[in-house]
């Protein structure tokens, strides 16, 4: 699965019209001609791609994934430095979504038509359609310029440099909010509305009926006979967020000047910093498979008749 | 100051003895109100104290002087290093490192004199084994000097003491003494590296500039700190923050907000944006011509243009003032050759194009082009008039001043097309290729005015810049001549000469020179706009007492 990933992504790369070392050296009248080819022989560019590609992959296996060509420093050692800042924006994202996106769908769908079910379904409908660079862009001037409630851009400023560990991290938390909200809202939205959905669904089923029947008290009839049952679509959307929010850091993290690995991709792509652009996608598709893996595993803890059953045999 | 001593003694002489008395006294009266302790000095400048933030879009690569070769590494590490030489405010060149020199045998040494007392910022002092081991190093084909070839003429150095350099030419080279501006690296550091590019120090630099490395965290920051023992001065401005921030937008609200000291403007945000009272009270916006300027190039080899008629037509027949009032909201000037406006170099005399229609028309005739049909285009040999202008995407001003280029020439009778294309690939298909009409781009103008990577005949090979295949065996002969002559009379004759000659054959339209439009707080005072711009005189800068927004 990663080795197709990868060819198709080396491909598309060097299909794209220019090179990395016009791009650098392009229409600079103090740079020397000799500068140029120097640069592409160092960094194996003259050679015909798919060699360059075997190169890379004969890299990889030992886990190296050779030098930026943009500062020439290891292009892990650059990764390694940027994903903690877009897990810790990902993974808060994620909690988030979870936390808010189902309490409001579930809600919804028990008060079916009710004040709150419309409410949510007009915000849950713009926040699906609102772009998130515009939000955030919104967001930045209303918190951030007119309230001046919350920093606009950055992770830790350098002024951060001259505080102590508490002060860093309250800091920290504060430039963190919006980007998490930035990056959260498309998704809540989706999965509000889709978890709604599901619970309606499962609402009307015979089982429910049942139990309402029993006389059960309703809240112990959504929480654990429907909601149980609701949960399982949900989780396998969970699994799709996932790619979504990763490619959605590459605009977020380069608005919010957010030092992420999606802003490294970004950058990298403006600049044709090819084995920049190779690693951020290797790691990325990484993740995408690790959270659809989490995701089953979820599954498995959400419906019992998934899981391996050790009793039986 | 002495004409006021003698304008005093002359009106105290006027004066009756007892008037003369009194007067004495009241003036020295009044020195001492005036000098009273207690009330601060104007200026109030002594101690160094705040921090001045900038930003820009893109982070550092490399703190190495001459392997810097985006902007953002090069302006960093003008603060952190001292060339030998470097340009003053009206860009005339001025000792930096080295205190004299001597230029003897007709251009072939140049001998540096150099400052005693300098100091790396880890304590070692700085002799002239560190100014050869930079310039070894930059000749030395592993290190892969992208500007090398601004140094291939030296053929030897020599330090006769501590405090002396010696470089000795192959032959003269008149834009030397502006390339040793090249910040020196230490010796003693560096001695062991094998790979220069890749020693800690390219990341964690040591100088002799006004600032020290403080810090850098990688897309978020680089901090420096004031140099208490700078051979100059200590800057008044304590700390130096670069910090990055992509997004365009972003960056100016984080002006507006105060998290940012300076941003470069562009013309929208300068007219319109910053027009509010709380801009206007918080922060200083600046103007001056910025060291570059936006041209429409012909393809000379193309059967259209390579008639000088068609390009002086299409001179004509451009209204520069309309293109820098819609474009760049005024906020640029006319510009009618390759050198920077205000420079003795720049030729005010060259033919400038005045806007004349009737004139480009009657140019267009004499070539041969009439609109036979009567369609509004026109035709020769049965070919309709009609040419496609290239630009490169991302550049709104290039967008924009291409549609009223192309609206401009319609009223000619000539049909143009836009094209826009990103930048990797018009440098690629267009550029490299040679396959255009006309494209609009802009070109930096550096300091020294030796132009042969741009307009010499030879840099019209494939990988030239001369990608407009201009050829002028005259201005060919210029340049060269330039490039040897070292004295300045004489150079700025040559120079006004080949803008003169250039002007002449109209190989470009040469369309303005843009502004360079810097806003800064109002803290920050001591700021001289000049041709320089205004970063030459940094350390000079500084922030009254009680407008101090950090403290450390």
């Amino acid at each position: 699965m990663l080795l197709g990933i990868s060819i198709i992504m080396f491909a598309v790369m060097h299909l794209a019209p220019g090179d990395p070392a016009s791009i650098r050296y392009g229409m600079n009248p103090e740079v020397s001609q000799s500068a140029r080819s120097e640069f592409n022989r160092m960094y194996d560019l003259d050679k015909p791609v798919p060699v360059q590609y075997v190169l890379w992959i004969k890299r990889l296996i030992k886990l190296d994934f050779g030098r930026s060509l943009i500062d020439d420093r290891p292009v892990i050692e650059k990764i390694a430095e940027r994903l903690p800042a877009t897990l810790l924006i990902q993974v808060t994202s994620i909690i988030m979504i979870f936390c808010i996106a189902i309490p409001i769908g579930v809600y919804s769908a028990v008060r079916r038509n009710s004040l709150f079910d419309r409410v949510s379904t007009i915000i849950v409908f713009i926040g699906y359609a609102t772009p998130a660079f515009w939000l955030a862009l919104l967001m930045i001037f209303f918190f951030g310029v007119k309230l001046e409630w919350l920093p606009i851009s950055g992770m830790s400023p350098w002024y951060t440099l001259y505080m102590d560990n508490a002060g860093r991290i309250t800091d920290l938390v504060r430039h963190m909010i919006l980007p998490v909200v930035a990056t959260a809202f498309g998704s809540l939205a989706a999965l509000s509305r889709y978890s709604r959905s599901s619970m309606i669904e499962t609402m009307g089923e015979n089982y429910i009926l049942t139990a309402r029947a029993k006389g059960l008290p309703r809240q112990r009839i959504v929480i654990v006979h429907a909601l149980r049952n609701a949960l399982l679509p949900i989780v396998t959307i969970m699994g799709l967020t996932l790619p979504a929010l990763i490619s959605g850091s590459f605009i977020i993290e380069t608005i919010f000047s957010w030092p992420g690995m999606g802003r490294l991709g970004y950058e990298a792509i403006m600049t044709y910093d090819y084995p920049v652009v190779m690693g951020v996608g290797v790691i990325a598709t990484f993740l995408t498979l690790f959270g659809i893996m989490i995701s089953d595993i979820l599954y498995a803890v959400v419906d019992p008749r998934i899981r391996l059953e050790k009793n039986r045999g | 100051m002495f004409k006021i001593i003698r304008l005093t003694e002359f009106f105290l002489r006027s004066l009756s003895k007892k008037m003369a008395v009194t007067f004495f006294l009241m003036t020295v009266l009044l020195l001492l109100v005036l000098s009273v302790p207690g009330v601060p000095d104007a200026a109030g400048r002594e101690e160094t104290r705040d921090a001045y933030v900038h930003s820009g879009i893109s982070d550092a690569r490399i703190l190495i002087p001459f392997l810097a070769d985006d902007s953002v590494s090069g302006s960093i590490c003008s603060y952190i290093y001292n060339g030998l030489t470097k340009v003053d405010k009206d860009l005339n060149i001025v000792g930096d490192l080295a205190e004299s020199w001597e230029i003897e045998d007709e251009g072939l040494s140049i001998t540096f004199h150099l400052r005693k007392g300098v100091k790396w910022h880890d304590g070692e002092p700085f002799t002239s084994r560190d100014v050869r081991f930079t310039y070894e190093k930059i000749l030395a084909p592993e290190t892969r000097c992208p500007y090398v070839s601004s140094y291939a003429d030296i053929s030897g150095i020599s330090t006769p003491d501590e405090h002396t350099i010696r470089f000795t030419y192959k032959v003269p080279y008149a834009p030397a003494l502006l390339k040793f501006g090249m910040g020196i690296i230490p010796e003693h550091l560096f001695e062991k590296t094998e790979e220069i590019q890749r020693s800690s120090y390219a990341r964690d630099p040591v100088g002799t500039g006004p600032y020290i490395f403080s810090a850098w965290e990688n897309a978020q920051y680089i901090v420096l700190r004031a140099n208490e023992e700078y051979f100059e001065h200590v800057p008044f401005i304590k700390r130096y923050v670069y910090k990055i921030v992509p997004d365009q937008s972003v960056q100016f609200l984080e002006l507006i907000s105060g998290n940012i000291d300076s941003i470069d403007l562009n013309p929208y945000q300068f007219i319109y944006r910053s027009n509010t009272p709380e801009f206007k009270e918080r922060i200083d916006k600046y103007k001056y011509l910025a060291h570059s300027y936006t041209y429409l190039g012909y393809n000379n080899e193309s059967p259209i243009f390579s008639d000088k008629r068609v390009r002086k037509a299409l001179s004509y027949a451009i209204n520069k003032e309309e293109i820098i009032k819609t474009v760049l909201l005024g906020l640029g000037e006319k510009c009618s050759g390759p050198f920077l406006k205000g420079t003795s170099y720049y030729n005010k005399s060259a033919r400038t194009y005045e806007y004349d229609p009737i004139k480009a028309a009657v140019l267009l005739r004499e070539a041969g082009w009439y609109d036979i049909d009567g369609d509004g285009i026109l035709e020769k040999e049965g070919k309709e008039f009609r040419i496609k202008i290239l630009t490169n995407q991302g550049n709104q001003v290039r967008e924009d001043a291409a549609t009223i280029v192309q609206e401009q020439w319609a009223k000619l009778g000539v049909k143009v097309e836009i094209q826009v294309i990103a930048w990797s690939a018009f440098l690629d298909q267009f550029i490299e290729k040679r396959d255009f009409q006309v494209v609009l781009l802009g070109w930096t103008i550096p300091i020294d005015p030796d132009i042969y990577a741009v307009w010499h005949t030879s840099s019209s090979a494939p990988g030239g810049l001369n990608f407009v295949s201009y050829s002028n065996k005259e201005v060919d002969r210029l340049i060269e001549e330039g490039r040897r002559e070292l004295k300045i009379e004489k150079r700025e004759d040559i120079y006004r000469k080949i803008h003169e000659l250039i002007a002449e054959d109209a190989p470009y339209t040469f369309l303005f020179f843009p502004y360079a439009t810097p806003a800064v707080q109002k803290r920050f005072q001591g700021i001289k706009p000049e041709l320089a711009g205004i970063g030459y005189n940094f350390i000079d800068w500084y922030v009254p007492e009680d407008e101090v927004k950090y403290r450390f």
